[in-house]
């Protein structure tokens, strides 16, 4: 097991080389001067000048690139062109944010998915299941902006029971600790706070959430249909088990790989993809701070930021793949 | 088998909690309601005001940034030496109490304000006027830190081989000399601009690089803390040297980048003011009897430009024909939402030196075509002309695509055909400057000093062509006023040459003025004293909350 998680983690070396390459040839191709885009229309030729010169964006592609390699490789991830401050300081409490809103998300979509799944599974072809796969199929194919924005209007303007955008109430402010305002406001004690950040999570968790939780409530679902078709299953009900553990201990924890990769999948790609539900909740995530570079053609964020991500996808489908010999012993790796 | 047990306990303990979490939140969250109410019971007597706006700052040190967004938290934790008049463009004096100018133009001295103080308590003088200066003005400076370029300075005040200023002397404490290479005529207009506040030596001394991020100035409001692309709070500056302002305790600006999400939260009473009201949501607004709306009086101009380079658009009847051509209201109630004037000069009202008597160029197709006629088409123009129209959205301009599709029907009225191009925006900008693909085209402006010369030289004098001046248009007799107005330090003698250029500009038609916008704002009903400056931001010095 440790020789396989050493394997696993040299082999990340080449994968984040080769992304640092598609990276930097991709956002070099996209037409644009960061020195127009900083500078704005009315800056003069020279000042451009000056600053591409400032930046290196003057000197040639490869130069520039063994440049960046040679910061990545002691740790430094560059400073932004639009702020002029260092990456690595700035980029903290953006990831922080989004974790945070991925953590709460994914809870959303495992715990309502993998249980409406195995409920449509159970109730096969009764009216739950159909209901539950009409509104996974819904969930699906749901404009994610869309959603957020009915959310923001029926549970904040009409009915007035959760706050629309942000994580926490401005005019209450939290202390910031570790920059999960979750694990904050426990740390502090201060459980209204608590109750706050909580409330502030929901809508775009939701938001988020809602598609991983479609895929993983389909995935849950054909899984278990084709467990519990299986002899052992049979054995266990003629045994007299309850229905309820047959399913919750026997069938699932087969059923549970497949879901488990999907599950795995879909983390890493709300890591990444969360910058419509940044958007529209005004959380300050790093989906958002990506997104607002590209705008800017600030190519040091642009850079470091997805190989962050990256790295976290990487990371977390390692873990799913640990995850496996846990859920089933006859994986073993080597 | 106990790993199973934890599995099933786990699931079943967060299934129950999501299901009570979510019956429960509705029950006890309607007892408070929405963060309005629990805001106005935490919030001391000036209370908290917060501001939503579309994007985040890029830094907080005025004079190495370019952008709105990071100007707008400079007109609260800074001032300049001189500001603009609440809701207009007029200099009034600020940390400058009053100043006297030389007869040549080249000498103007500033008495200053005296007993202000920095917000890290040090003392506002001429020697902090002149470290300030010197920062931006010499380019080995070791406040000018890694990464900073003092652009803005560089394109009022000339760039580092062609400088304005000569020099920036401390006669004693409160009076401060600046000698001009040559004259500028908007070298006030200028100093007042947000740009040019005036920070504290100190704190650039000590925080070095960081000042960008703590920034420390004489402004009503002191800067507390800067949560990236999430919001910036600034609290009361108790000491500020207008008497008996600011009015709130803190100001918190936050970024809410959705323009439908920002309106969400203002309803919901998550904010109290809003920038950049979508046209669209006018409506639910007015319905609404807890928001109130804003204006923000016009500061720029978008236009069709002519290719003078190019036939027919030579021939000056052409032009003056097509200007006829243009249904201005119908563009402003379909594409504006109603939140435009139409255009009749370069310049918006708003300015001083506007020229009100100009009169506009009526629509009448009839009349187009007979001036058509004239010009020796009676037939329309044979030849596809190319309309550039614009690819980005900008505050003056929603929607160049469909704007121009709308003047392409008209003109095919009078029988002129054209043919939109839209290439991408850096490519476009390209080929107006070269001037060889458009035969007309579409851009705008937006003012940077208030000062009429700022839209009248880059767009439309002829030592501008190659630069802002698209339509390359040369008129000897118009260069000649705008010179004359450049060297002029009187005002009034000013506007006079501004109002006759005006006129030349309007006879010879090298655009068809379209709009000046007048982006919208919101407001809870509760928000008192604001108005919002042409330029784009302004100090919340004046605000309060009705309770």
């Amino acid at each position: 097991m440790g020789s396989y998680i050493v394997k696993r983690l040299l082999v990340l070396i080449p994968v984040l080389f080769g992304m640092t390459l598609i990276v930097f040839s991709i956002i070099h191709a996209i037409p644009g001067d960061p020195a127009d885009t900083i500078l704005g229309e009315k800056a003069t030729e020279q000042s451009k000048q000056a600053l591409r010169e400032q930046l290196g964006l003057d000197r040639p592609w490869l130069e520039q690139y063994t440049a960046y390699l040679g910061d990545l490789i002691t740790g430094d991830l560059g400073r932004s062109i639009r702020t002029r401050a260092p990456i690595t300081e700035e980029i903290g409490p953006y990831l922080a944010a989004t974790i945070e809103l991925t953590f709460a998300s994914m809870l959303f979509a495992i715990i309502i998915g993998v249980n409406a799944g195995i409920v449509s599974a159970w109730k096969h072809r009764s009216w739950f299941d159909y209901v539950c796969m009409l509104i996974a199929l819904v969930g699906v194919s749901m404009p994610i902006f869309w959603l957020g924005l009915m959310e923001q209007w029926i549970f904040a303007n009409k009915l007035h029971w959760l706050p629309s955008i942000g994580r926490m109430n401005q005019r209450d402010p939290l202390e910031s600790i570790t920059g999960f305002y979750v694990i904050d406001a426990m740390l502090s004690g201060q459980w209204s706070q608590l109750w706050t950040v909580l409330k502030h999570l929901i809508l775009p968790s939701i938001a988020l959430g809602t598609i991983p939780m479609a895929v993983i409530a389909r995935m849950t679902r054909s899984s278990m249909l084709e467990v519990m078709q299986s002899d052992y299953i049979r054995t266990a009900k003629a045994k007299g088990i309850s229905q309820f553990l047959v399913i919750y201990r026997h069938g699932l924890k087969n059923a549970f790989i497949p879901v488990l990769t999907v599950i795995g999948i879909q983390t890493g790609s709300l890591l990444g993809g969360a910058v419509l539900t940044e958007t529209i909740f005004a959380w300050p995530g790093v989906g958002r701070y990506i997104y607002e570079a590209i705008s800017n053609r600030d190519y040091p964020v642009i850079q470091s930021g997805i190989l962050i991500i990256a790295l976290i996808f990487v990371l977390i489908n390692l873990l799913v793949d640990l995850l496996y010999a846990w859920f089933d012993p006859r994986i073993q790796y080597k | 088998m106990r790993k199973y047990g934890i599995f099933v306990v786990v699931f079943m303990l967060s299934f129950a909690l999501i299901v009570a979490g979510c019956s429960g939140g509705g029950g006890s969250t309607s007892s408070e309601p929405a963060a309005s109410g629990e805001g106005g019971e935490t919030a001391s007597a000036g209370g908290t005001l917060i501001v939503g706006r579309g994007g985040d700052s890029a830094a907080l040190d005025p004079a190495i940034v370019t952008d709105g967004e990071s100007i707008k938290i400079a007109q609260q934790v800074f001032d300049p030496l001189l500001a603009y008049k609440s809701g207009t463009t007029e200099v009034e004096p600020a940390l400058a109490e009053s100043w006297q100018i030389s007869e040549d133009g080249l000498t103007y001295t500033f008495k200053l304000r005296q007993g202000v103080k920095f917000h890290d308590g040090t003392d506002f003088n001429a020697e902090a006027v002149v470290f300030n200066f010197e920062r931006w003005n010499d380019p080995k400076s070791k406040y000018k830190f890694e990464g900073d370029s003092f652009d803005y300075y560089d394109s009022m005040f000339g760039p580092e081989n062609a400088r304005i200023i000569a020099s920036v002397k401390a006669v004693d404490a409160s009076t401060v000399e600046f000698k001009l290479n040559h004259p500028q005529a908007p070298f006030l207009q200028n100093l007042a601009m947000p740009p040019f506040s005036i920070a504290s030596p100190t704190a650039i001394e000590k925080e070095g690089a960081e000042f960008k991020s703590n920034p420390v100035g004489t402004g009503p409001f002191v800067f507390k803390e800067w949560k990236r692309s999430d919001s910036i709070t600034l609290e009361k500056n108790p000491n500020y040297w207008q008497q008996g302002l600011p009015k709130m305790d803190q100001v918190i600006i936050r970024s809410i980048p959705d323009n439908t999400a920002r309106f969400n939260a203002l309803q919901n009473g998550e904010i109290d003011l809003m920038e950049d009201l979508s046209p669209d949501d006018l409506a639910t607004l007015e319905g609404n009897s807890e928001l109130q709306k804003f204006n923000r009086p016009p500061f720029n101009v978008a236009y069709i430009g002519f290719n003078l380079t190019k036939k027919p658009f030579d021939n000056p009847k052409v032009r003056v024909a097509l200007n006829h051509a243009v249904d201005k209201k119908s563009i402003i109630d379909a594409f504006y939402a109603g939140q435009a004037e139409a255009a009749i000069n370069p310049i918006p009202p708003t300015l001083w030196g506007y020229n009100s008597n100009v009169k506009d160029y009526d629509y009448d197709l009839t009349k187009a075509k007979q001036l058509l006629a004239e010009a020796g088409f009676p037939n329309g123009i044979d030849q596809e002309l190319t309309f550039y129209a614009m690819p980005v959205s900008r505050p003056y301009m929603p929607d160049g695509k469909k704007v121009a599709e709308v003047i392409q029907a008209s003109f095919a009225q009078i029988g002129v055909k054209v043919n939109i191009q839209s290439p991408e925006w850096a490519t476009y900008l390209d080929d107006l400057s070269k001037g060889e693909k458009d035969d007309l085209y579409m851009i705008g402006w937006t003012g940077d000093n208030g000062d009429p010369d700022n839209f009248f030289y880059p767009l439309l004098d002829k030592d501008s062509i190659g630069g802002n001046n698209y339509s390359q248009y040369a008129s000897e007799p118009f260069h000649k006023l705008l010179v004359e107005a450049q060297r002029e330090t009187d005002q009034d003698a000013r506007a006079k040459l501004y109002e006759q250029a005006q006129v030349i500009v309007k006879e010879d038609a090298p655009w068809i003025p379209l709009v000046h916008s007048t982006p919208l704002l919101a407001a809870s009903v509760k928000v008192k004293g604001y108005t919002p400056s042409p330029t784009g931001s302004e100090p919340y010095a004046d605000v309060y909350m009705e309770q």
